[in-house]
C-alpha cells in the first residue's frame, strides 16, 4: 500500500482539479503512487474520476449521508480513522483543505505544514510566508505523520491514464451533530472557465468604477475563453463576488496567461499571481508596481485598450 | 449572556517591506513596526459589535508571546475589550501549541465564542482556529464574512472558493474571520487613556503545564525567486504581436 493519503476535493459530483495537483506533489514522496480518499454521499462518479488519474495507487470511498457537504468537523474524524496507516496526509490548500486539514492534524496531535510549494526531501518542504515575500524550508521530525496542505498553483495536475482500484471503507466513528450546512450561494460566472483552472485569466480592479463596467472585461474574457478575477478593492466595492478575489487571502492561481487591467500590484495581490506563465499589465500609471513583475507592459487607458483588444482578437 | 474570547497576535505591520536576513535565519524584525494581525483586529471589532448589540456581556483579548505583546493588548483594550490576558513566553509558538494554550484559558474562562483571525500575516499558516476547535471538540466556522447569533447558535457566512457558504453551529464555537466581515474602528485618544486602567493579566506559559515546544525546524529562509524584467510595448498592436510570439493566443 501507499505511504501517502490524499483527501479528494469535489463538489458532490465532480472531482476538483486540486486533487490532481496534490498527486503531483505526492509523486516524489512515494513513487508507487498515492491513495486518494473520497468522502461523499454518493462517491461513484467522483471515485471513478480519481481512479483515472495517473499516480493513484488506490481510491478509497467513504459513502455516508453525513458527507453530502464538506463540513470539517464531520469529515475530520473519518480521515483520522484512516490516517494511522499512512506516513503523509495531504489536501489542497484551497478553502476546502485549509478548513479541514488543521482539524485533522490537531486530532492526530501533530502540527501541519501549510502550503507546500516544493518537496525538498522526504521530510523537508518549502513554503511561502509573509505573503510570499519569504520562503522557508521546514523540516518535520521523524516519527510523526506529516499532515500538510499543498499550494496547488505550485504543481501541475497529473495527467489522466490511471486505472486504480476503488475500494469502499467502512469507518465507524461517531460524527458530531453540532455543525449544520445551510446553503451555498455562488455568483453567476456564466459559462466562463473556473478561475483556479483556467489557462487564461483577466483581472480587473476597482478603477473600472462599477459592476456594469466590469461587463467590458467579461466580454473580452468570453472572446478569449478566459476566467475573470479581481483585486480585493474591486470585491470590497461590491463590483464582483468574493470568489473572484486573487491574492494572499483570496485565490492563488497559475494560468498560462494573466492579464491585469488597471491593477496597481499591491504585494498581497502579486502573491496570488506570481506563478502565472506570462503576466501582462495594462495600467495608465507607468510607475505602477505591477510593471516590476510583468513580462509585457502597456501604459494606457483600460477603456481604450479593452474594447480595442476585443475588436482585434 | 455570552462571553467572547478574542486572540490578538503581534505581527510585523502589513505595510512593512519584508526582507530575509542575509544568513537565512529568518526575516528582519528588528526596529520594524509591529501591529495587531489585521484579521485579529477584525475579530476584535466583530466581538465588540456583538457585545454592543446585546448578544455578549464581556470581551476578553488574549495574546501569546513576549511582554511586548502588551502593546497590542493595550490597543485592543483601547478599541473596547473589557480585559486582557497575556500568556508570556519567549518560545516560538506553532499553531498547535497556540491552540493548546487557548484551550487552557477556555477551561478557565468558559467563553461562548472564540473569535480569531483566519490567518496571521506573518506565517500565513491558517491553522490555529481549526486546531483549537478540534482540541475543544467544538464547531468551527472559518473565513467568516457575516455572523448572526441566535438562541445558542451562530449562523456564519463563510467565504469559500465556490462563493458564500452558510453554516449553523451550536455555541460554544470557534469562529475565524475573513477580510470583509467588518472595518475595525479607529482608536480615540481618550480610549487609550481609559485602556491604561483596564485589567491586563500576565500568565507565564510555563504555569499552564503543557508542552508548547515547536515540532518543526525552520532549516533556512530565502527571498522568493524573482521574475525576469519584462518588456514595455507601445500599443495594442504590439501587445497582440508579443502574445502571438509566445503562442498565447489560441
Amino acid at each position: 500500500m501507499s505511504k501517502v493519503l490524499i483527501i479528494a476535493e469535489h463538489d458532490g459530483t465532480n472531482l476538483n482539479q486540486s486533487t490532481a495537483r496534490c498527486l503531483s506533489c505526492a509523486q516524489p514522496l512515494d513513487a508507487s503512487g498515492a491513495d486518494v480518499v473520497v468522502l461523499a454521499s454518493q462517491c461513484t462518479a467522483i471515485a471513478e474520476q480519481a481512479a483515472g488519474l495517473s499516480g493513484v495507487a488506490r481510491v478509497i470511498t467513504v459513502e455516508r449521508a453525513e458527507n453530502e457537504h464538506a463540513v470539517a468537523a464531520i469529515i475530520a474524524p473519518q480521515i483520522v480513522a484512516l490516517a494511522s496507516d499512512y506516513d503523509y496526509v495531504l489536501a489542497p490548500s484551497t478553502t476546502f483543505g485549509k478548513d479541514l486539514t488543521p482539524r485533522v492534524a490537531a486530532l492526530m496531535g501533530v502540527g501541519q505544514v501549510s502550503d507546500i510549494m516544493s518537496v525538498e526531501g522526504p521530510r523537508q518542504f518549502k513554503r511561502p510566508i509573509y505573503a510570499g515575500n519569504a520562503v522557508v524550508l521546514v523540516e518535520v521530525p521523524e516519527g510523526q505523520t506529516i499532515v500538510a496542505t499543498v499550494r496547488v498553483a505550485s504543481f501541475r495536475p497529473v495527467a489522466a491514464g490511471g486505472q486504480a482500484t476503488i475500494t469502499a471503507a467502512d469507518i465507524s466513528v461517531d460524527l458530531p451533530a453540532h455543525t449544520r450546512f445551510v446553503e451555498l450561494k455562488s455568483g453567476d460566472s456564466g459559462d466562463r472557465p473556473d478561475l483556479q483552472t483556467a489557462k487564461v485569466v483577466l483581472s480587473g480592479w476597482r478603477g473600472l468604477g462599477s459592476e456594469e463596467n466590469f461587463g467590458i472585461l467579461y466580454q473580452l474574457a468570453d472572446r478569449m475563453n478566459a476566467a475573470v478575477g479581481a483585486s480585493r478593492a474591486a470585491v470590497d466595492a461590491g463590483y464582483v463576488p468574493n470568489e473572484m478575489q486573487v491574492g494572499q487571502t483570496g485565490k492563488i492561481i497559475a494560468p498560462d496567461l494573466y492579464m491585469a487591467f488597471g491593477i496597481s500590484g499591491a504585494i498581497q495581490h502579486l502573491t496570488g499571481i506570481k506563478d502565472a506563465g506570462t503576466i501582462v499589465a495594462i495600467n495608465k500609471d507607468g510607475e505602477a508596481p505591477i510593471f516590476e513583475i510583468a513580462d509585457i507592459g502597456l501604459v494606457g487607458d483600460l477603456f481604450d485598450v479593452i474594447p480595442e483588444l476585443e475588436k482585434r482578437l | 449572556m455570552d462571553k467572547i474570547l478574542v486572540g490578538l497576535k503581534r505581527v510585523v505591520d502589513y505595510n512593512v517591506r519584508i526582507r530575509v536576513k542575509s544568513d537565512g535565519s529568518g526575516v528582519v524584525t528588528d526596529g520594524v513596526k509591529m501591529s495587531i494581525n489585521p484579521f485579529d483586529e477584525i475579530a476584535l471589532e466583530e466581538a465588540l459589535r456583538i457585545k454592543e448589540r446585546g448578544d455578549a456581556s464581556e470581551v476578553i483579548a488574549i495574546s501569546i508571546g513576549s511582554s511586548d505583546c502588551q502593546q497590542q493588548l493595550r490597543t485592543g483594550l483601547a478599541m473596547g475589550a473589557d480585559r486582557a490576558i497575556l500568556i508570556e513566553t519567549s518560545q516560538e509558538i506553532e499553531p498547535l501549541a497556540a491552540a493548546g494554550i487557548l484551550l487552557k484559558i477556555i477551561d478557565k474562562e468558559q467563553p461562548d465564542i472564540v473569535l480569531l483571525g483566519k490567518q496571521a500575516i506573518d506565517d500565513d499558516n491558517n491553522q490555529t482556529g481549526q486546531m483549537l476547535a478540534a482540541l475543544w471538540e467544538r464547531p468551527q466556522a472559518t473565513f467568516a464574512s457575516k455572523i448572526e447569533i441566535s438562541e445558542g447558535t451562530a449562523s456564519v457566512t463563510r467565504e469559500v472558493d465556490a462563493g458564500l457558504e452558510v453554516i449553523n453551529v451550536d455555541l460554544p464555537a470557534v469562529i475565524t474571520t475573513d477580510l470583509r466581515l467588518n472595518e475595525p474602528r479607529y482608536v480615540k485618544l481618550p480610549d487609550i487613556m481609559k485602556a491604561k486602567k483596564k485589567p491586563l493579566e500576565v500568565i507565564n506559559a510555563d504555569e499552564l503545564g503543557i508542552d508548547i515546544s515547536p515540532q518543526f525546524t525552520a532549516v533556512s529562509h530565502e527571498a522568493p525567486a524573482e521574475r525576469e524584467k519584462g518588456i514595455i510595448v507601445d500599443d495594442v498592436d504590439a501587445l497582440i504581436a508579443a502574445l502571438k510570439d509566445k503562442d498565447l493566443l489560441g
